[in-house]
């Protein structure tokens, strides 16, 4: 129900199909009338025509890709909520693990990513362990952030009822934690997909960053472009996907709430 | 000052016996929240606490709720020493601390949730209650579709649900307009003359203190501590007319002449 409002919301639609053609258009008038080559810039009728040649081949390592994206995304996602629990339960954990994730964190991931390939190999493992490295931090500090935000007397009241500690996170840190965890999750699977990517780049044989890699190497530009524009269409429908949860999962979120907030009232 | 519960001399349902409350902080010296706090209610008595802001007086129900330790001396209920939560209370807030993630209904079942009881079995009593409060039909609607005063109707029924015999309010009607503090002031009164609870009632409006209470404990600020304790013999039902009547007026100023003495509105 709800996803089928937010799919026919038509405001939101149009414009995002009127933004896409409109530059579609714009890209292709300008190719054509200055006579760009390909190897600089293909007009968008090249690359679709690249696409549709070898629909299959694409897919596959379209496929592979997002397999390190989303096994990366998940553990990530299992890793941090865990991580995260036990830093905002534990002074210890928030002393040591906290400290060093947030200190950890300006380091620029990628770099890591060398290393990863070296303990790991070139196949799916490395690119998922990186993938999961540059996702695991947006989700543990949102998630923090999310469980520390509970309202102060809502725990007052579930103590008074008796909750357990286990009840009252359920209950109450859980649901409170959702949105913040959703900002965090939105960051995090494209992050995931910058990981899978940067791995690709290193070292691969298969995946759409080897793809772009090798198209480079020839000078075959259509194909780079035709690998860039499925990476942009996965990486948005990644993101919607996590959005349509988010609407899903948390109705009563405020940003949500649109007109439904003022149906009724009285006394 | 009155020390001795009022009536037949058994054992008072609450007794404060000379209750200190001292916060302290790191670095800072201590705060005396509470000082020497003595009273005690009968059962199904209407005890009001009034004070200015700062005078300790939620931090009295925090630590009659049990949900926090006192400095030094004791709380009973029925004889017993509180050292956490009873299982025979209900708590309202000012703020309604409704969960958004959970209809009404599952709000007002809140209790039954974290004692693991069936919710079947308590499914009458609760739309019992909400029809009660005048909020039929409305169980299946989530709390943000709900104005202020029905929200803490809400919050009212799922204090009541377990039918505690003592019930705590934290100045529930503090953050309601005034036409709509009238209304729940009276439907509360009424709900009390039906289900007769022992209810400790906290506020800061002499008004509605005298208007709900058999008594009044008036406190103090810097450090918290009872000034005096007003017995308010009106008879019951009371209208919202009593409050223009010659003897209902007698009381608020005896009260304001307190504040007075006190130091307040000195304008």
């Amino acid at each position: 129900m709800i996803a089928l409002q937010w799919f026919t919301q038509p405001s939101r639609a149009r414009s995002v199909v009127t933004v896409l053609v409109g530059t579609a258009v714009v890209w292709q008038l300008a190719v054509v009338l200055l006579k760009v080559p390909d190897f600089i810039l293909p007009a968008p009728s090249e690359i679709f025509a690249e696409l549709a040649s070898s629909p299959g081949w694409y897919l596959r390592h379209a496929y592979f890709t997002l397999q390190s994206c989303f096994i990366g995304f998940a553990i990530a996602f299992g890793i941090g909520v865990l991580a995260a629990i036990g830093i905002v339960y534990s002074r210890f954990l928030e002393d040591t693990l906290y400290t060093l994730l947030v200190s950890l964190n300006s380091i620029p991931k990628i770099a890591l990513a060398p290393l990863f390939i070296i303990w790991l190999g070139t196949g799916l493992s490395s690119k998922v362990a990186i993938s999961a490295l540059i996702a695991l931090f947006a989700i543990v500090i949102d998630t923090v952030l999310g469980l520390r935000s509970a309202d102060p007397d809502a725990i007052d009241l579930s103590r008074s009822l008796r909750a357990s500690p286990l009840q009252i996170l359920v209950t109450i840190r859980f649901p409170s934690a959702l949105p913040a965890m959703f900002a965090g999750t939105k960051v995090a699977i494209s992050l995931a997909l910058v990981g899978a990517i940067a791995g690709e780049f290193v070292a691969s044989e298969q995946g759409l960053g080897y793809v772009i890699l090798v198209a480079q190497g020839m000078f075959q530009t259509t194909r780079v472009f035709a690998a860039i524009i499925l990476l942009g269409v996965i990486g948005t429908v990644l993101f919607y996907l996590v959005d349509l949860a988010e609407r899903m999962l948390i109705p009563w979120h405020v940003s949500h709430r649109g007109g439904r907030a003022s149906g009724a009232h009285g006394g | 000052m009155e020390v001795s519960p009022i009536g037949s001399g058994s054992v008072p349902y609450l007794q404060v016996t000379e209750v200190d409350k001292t916060y302290s902080t790191k670095g800072r010296s201590d705060v005396k929240a509470l000082q020497g706090v003595t009273f005690s209610l009968d059962e199904r008595e209407f005890v009001s606490i009034l004070g200015p802001s700062g005078c300790g007086k939620s931090t009295l129900l925090k630590l009659v709720a049990g949900l926090s330790p006192v400095s030094a001396g004791v709380i009973e209920v029925k004889g017993c020493a509180v050292n956490g939560p009873p299982d025979n209370m209900g708590i309202v807030f000012q703020r309604d601390v409704l969960l958004d993630w959970l209809d009404n209904l599952d709000n007002v079942l809140l209790p039954i949730r974290y004692a693991k009881l069936r919710a079947a079995d308590w499914t009458p009593r609760a739309l019992e209650l909400l029809t009660t409060l005048g909020l039929a039909g409305f169980e299946r609607r989530f709390p943000w579709e709900l104005s202020g005063g029905m929200r803490q109707r809400v919050s009212i029924c799922r204090a009541l649900l377990r039918n505690p015999e003592l019930l705590l309010m934290d100045e529930p009607f503090g953050a309601l307009d005034a036409l709509t503090r009238d209304e729940l002031n009276l439907e509360l009164q009424r709900v009390w003359m039906s289900q007769r609870k022992t209810v400790l009632f906290i506020t800061h409006s002499i008004a509605e203190a005298v208007f709900l209470s058999d008594r009044v404990i008036v406190m103090s600020r810097n450090p918290g501590r009872i000034l005096d304790i007003v017995r308010v013999p009106l008879p019951r039902p009371r209208p919202l007319g009593i409050r223009e009547t010659p003897a209902f007026g007698s009381y608020v100023a005896r009260i304001r002449e307190m504040f007075e003495k006190m130091g307040l509105f000195r304008g």
